[in-house]
């Protein structure tokens, strides 16, 4: 029952957040909706008992990327400008493919009967991710992680070039 | 049987002249292309005598005939098994005397142009036509079968354009070799109607085969029928228009006047003595075919040339322009050749039409080359071509007025010189053969005499022109080949044709017949002596016989007006109801078709560049939709 | 917990935040609003991700770790993203999306 309910609360947050995050005009307060729809959805993970990634989207995303875009709408514009909004064409027309695609979505998700696996409730400890993390064994996720190491380095480098200032060159 | 593959070479040196002085002509000195040229030339001279001498004499037995060999041939266009076109030199009484014609012309031609084409910008462009045209007519003459005739035939047309052509910043010049083109190439059509009706007919294009008295040509002849005649007859009478059309035969003859803006010497070589007997040749070439086959179609030809030669003969009673004169002469002496070979029979003494024919068409070459060579050397001398600009020139052109009336007194008709054999001979044919034909011809005769002698007295005699300056004496180069031409008409008569050339290779025997030879040459002086009563000395005389005949004289000076019903004919009704429609059509509704699909990709183009607008959400709105079009026809639908 | 929920109830969030992420790029003219329907999007992936593995096969790991890395790829991909937009600032003094269309025909 009470699952029920939190999962009903949590569940339209998430929807009136993201909502409004796409449809207001001011663009400090959709960084500040975004930060709202992460932390629901943290909560739905902690519903699932998976606490470790519930940490890590706190953590990455609520914490790094929201802190990170607020950053940014502070350097390119000042507080009180407004977003355009675009032209009505264009909404009706994105609108309505959207709405294409969500109903085709919906309806093939609902079609198809998928069977959950009702077995136990498995406790996943620290101890079991850290493992699997680092081996490189049949079930191990040593190659993946060294690849989104690589990934992360090359990406901080490409970001610091790209927005790096460009030197005056001295007459 | 000898080998005669050298023979090849003679065709094939001035085709190398040709290409060599066509694309590295501009920068030799202009006196070494037309030694060059000149050389090739002699060249293929001295074998063509070497040939004559060889067939003719070297490696003839006594007693029979001349054989028809084929030097050499190689399958060109081999297309299916019946259909196969050869090239090949066919060696053969007529062809090596046309050989021996076209060199010795040519030749003297070329060393005359070296004098008379000099200072023109376009020396050697000039050679390396002329030697284009020595080709093809070489060419022409050596063919094997018909085809390659044709071919030859048509390059023959081409560089007789070009030659025309020559001065083509004159459009006189560039509008005549376009009349002659055009006129030729309408004949041609009908040239190409008749050979494949008789290749389909006979199956072969191979002369040999075609000519051959047992063969399938002559059996055909009495195979399936059209309005009366037989289908060889129709194809013959085809081919012989492509004849009439090259040989300036009436009603063809329209394109030879206006050939003469081309330089004089082209006029000689080509308007006078090769290209216009090409179709003569024709009909001589295919001469058993026409004698035993399709007697129907010798009539049309014998008809045709009699009507030509006394056209012509009158129009060129009251022209006064030189070459223009000379151009009708041309005209009315091939009348005589083709009439000679249309009341020709097949065979010994029957065949006399066909050895005088030839026999003409040597002499001929000779004094008519001569007497455009000469009418050159004067035109060169006084810088106009109109007999009223000239007179009294025979006391500051000696050697031009030597052989000039060398060349007059030959065409007349007076015996020893050679045209006196030649038309001897064609007379005694017509005699036997058809009445009316003698008749007209020996009119002819007289008229001959009569016009030539006017020309010669206008220029020579008359009255004391004042001249700018004082013309002078053509130079060496120029008066040695008139020299020997004239050596060659005053001798040429004593070659006994009848014993080389002839209908069917076997020689006869021919004696002149006084009873026909006496009146001829009667008439012949009577024309003369009528010319120097009225054109000697200046008199009123021939403006007195103008008047009288005025409205005759009026029609005859513009040529019977046959220049304007053509043009009238082609403007009038060619054009405007055949090609403006036609032209209307291209431009409407081809053109049309064209930029109207043009104009739709480039609309398409316009309005899909949208798609291209470097916005990043449009992109994102197409790559959306897409895919959920995408998902939606193959989930769904499919 | 998941008794009474069925899967498809986490299904139908995710294709919501999904559309709506969509609709949002596609609507928002800001480029930095425009990187927001995206983080959008990224977060709809990965409730999927979670909710398979946690109905279909909960003894694996196999959802966890792509969520993981899903995540460690927004955060990359978006940072590079504001650097971009850092410099585009630079250049055209604003970050509206309709100035960047330079590369048309």
């Amino acid at each position: 029952m009470v699952n029920e309910v939190m999962f009903y609360l949590i569940g339209a947050m998430i929807l009136i957040f993201s909502v409004l995050t796409v449809t207001t005009r001011r663009i400090l307060r959709a960084a500040v909706y975004l930060l709202f729809v992460l932390i629901s959805t943290a909560g739905l993970y902690f519903m699932l008992n998976y606490n470790f990634l519930a940490a890590v989207q706190l953590t990455v995303y609520a914490g790094g990327i929201v802190v990170l875009i607020i950053f940014s709408i502070l350097l390119t514009s000042h507080l009180s400008e407004r977003a355009v909004i675009a032209p009505l064409k264009q909404s009706i027309l994105s609108a309505l493919a959207t709405l294409a695609g969500a109903t085709l979505t919906l309806m093939t998700i609902l079609r198809f009967a998928f069977v959950p696996n009702t077995g136990v409730d498995p406790q996943l400890n620290m101890t079991d991710i850290g493992n699997s993390m680092v081996s490189y064994n049949r079930d191990g996720y040593a190659l993946p992680f060294e690849v989104i190491s690589i990934l992360l380095l090359a990406s901080m480098i490409g970001a610091i070039v790209v927005a790096k200032k460009e030197r005056k060159i001295k007459e | 049987m000898a080998d005669y593959t050298y023979t090849l070479l003679i065709p094939l040196i001035p085709l190398f002249v040709f290409l060599l002085l066509g694309l590295t002509g501009h920068k030799m000195k202009p006196l070494v292309s037309g030694l060059i040229g000149s050389t090739g030339l002699g060249i293929s001279a001295i074998l063509s005598y070497a040939t004559a001498f060889k067939y003719f004499i070297g490696s003839h037995v006594a007693g029979t005939g001349y054989a028809s060999i084929k030097g050499f041939e190689v399958s060109w266009l081999h297309l299916t098994d019946k259909l196969t076109i050869h090239l090949g030199v066919l060696i053969d009484p007529i062809s090596v005397m046309m050989l021996v014609v076209i060199t010795t012309v040519s030749l003297m031609v070329h060393i005359y142009s070296i004098g008379y084409m000099k200072g023109d910008p376009g020396f050697y462009r000039f050679f390396s036509f002329l030697s284009l045209f020595s080709f093809s007519m070489l060419g022409l003459v050596l063919a094997t079968n018909i085809f390659q005739m044709y071919i030859f035939w048509e390059l023959v047309g081409v560089s007789s354009f070009l030659l025309i052509g020559y001065y083509y910043e004159k459009p006189s010049a560039v509008a005549a070799s376009k009349k002659a083109f055009i006129v030729t190439r309408f004949a041609d059509l009908g040239f190409l109607i008749g050979i494949l009706m008789l290749s389909f007919n006979t199956g072969t294009f191979d002369f040999q085969t075609l000519t051959d008295p047992n063969g399938p040509a002559i059996a055909s002849a009495g195979g399936a029928a059209f309005m009366g005649m037989s289908v060889l007859t129709w194809s013959l009478i085809f081919i012989f228009i492509g004849g009439a059309g090259k040989s300036a035969m009436f009603p063809f003859h329209i394109w030879l006047p206006d050939a003469m803006e081309g330089p004089t010497p082209v006029s000689a070589l080509i308007h006078a003595a090769t290209m216009v007997v090409a179709g003569v040749y024709l009909v001589a070439r295919l001469f058993p075919v026409y004698a035993l086959g399709a007697p129907d179609a010798l009539m049309v030809v014998a008809w045709v040339g009699g009507f030509s030669s006394i056209f012509a003969a009158v129009i060129a009673c009251t022209q006064t322009d030189i070459k223009r004169v000379l151009a009708f002469s041309t005209m009315s002496q091939i009348g005589y050749m083709m009439l000679s070979l249309g009341v020709s029979g097949y065979g010994g003494e029957e065949g006399l039409g066909f050895m005088a024919s030839n026999f003409h068409l040597f002499t001929h070459a000779m004094f008519k080359a001569l007497l455009f060579l000469g009418a050159g050397a004067v035109i060169h001398a006084v810088h106009t071509n109109e007999i009223g600009g000239m007179g009294n020139l025979r006391k500051h052109l000696p050697i031009t007025h030597i052989t000039f009336l060398i060349a007059c007194i030959t065409i007349a008709g007076i015996p020893p010189f050679s045209a006196f054999f030649s038309k001897d001979e064609i007379l005694v044919a017509a005699f036997h053969n058809n009445k009316l034909l003698f008749a007209i011809e020996y009119i002819v005769a007289g008229l001959t005499a009569f016009y030539m002698f006017r020309l010669y007295y206008g220029i020579f005699w008359g009255k004391n022109t004042k001249y700018d300056h004082t013309p002078h004496e053509s130079p060496l180069v120029m008066t040695i080949p008139l020299m020997i031409l004239a050596f060659g008409s005053v001798f040429a008569g004593f070659i006994p044709f009848h014993s080389l050339v002839t209908s069917d290779g076997l020689p006869f025997e021919s004696k002149i017949d006084w009873l026909i030879a006496i009146p001829s040459v009667l008439i012949g002086v009577l024309g003369i002596v009528v010319a120097t009563v009225m054109y000697k000395k200046e008199n009123p005389l021939p403006d007195k016989v103008a008047g009288t005949f005025k409205h005759l004289y009026k029609w005859a000076y513009h040529k019977f007006y046959w220049d304007e019903i053509y043009l009238f004919v082609t403007r009038k009704i060619i054009y405007r109801y055949i090609s403006e429609p036609i032209a209307w059509f291209d431009r409407h509704v081809i053109d049309a078709t064209m930029n109207g699909v043009a104009g739709i990709v480039q609309y398409t183009s316009y309005a899909i560049k949208g798609f291209q607008s470097g916005r990043l959400q449009q992109y994102a709105f197409v790559f959306v939709s897409g895919t959920v079009v995408l998902v939606l026809i193959f989930v769904y639908l499919v | 917990m998941i008794q009474n929920i069925p899967l498809s109830y986490f299904l139908v969030i995710s294709t919501l935040m999904f559309f709506i992420g969509i609709y949002g790029f596609l609507t928002r003219r800001n480029l930095i609003t425009m990187l927001m329907s995206i983080e959008l999007i990224l977060n709809s992936v990965n409730i999927n991700f979670v909710a398979f593995n946690r109905y279909l096969y909960p003894q694996q790991l196999q959802g966890h770790f792509f969520m993981l890395i899903v995540i460690a790829v927004a955060a990359a991909e978006s940072a590079v993203a504001i650097a971009i937009i850092i410099n585009i600032y630079r250049n055209f003094k604003s970050v509206d999306v309709e100035n960047v269309d330079e590369m048309k025909y």
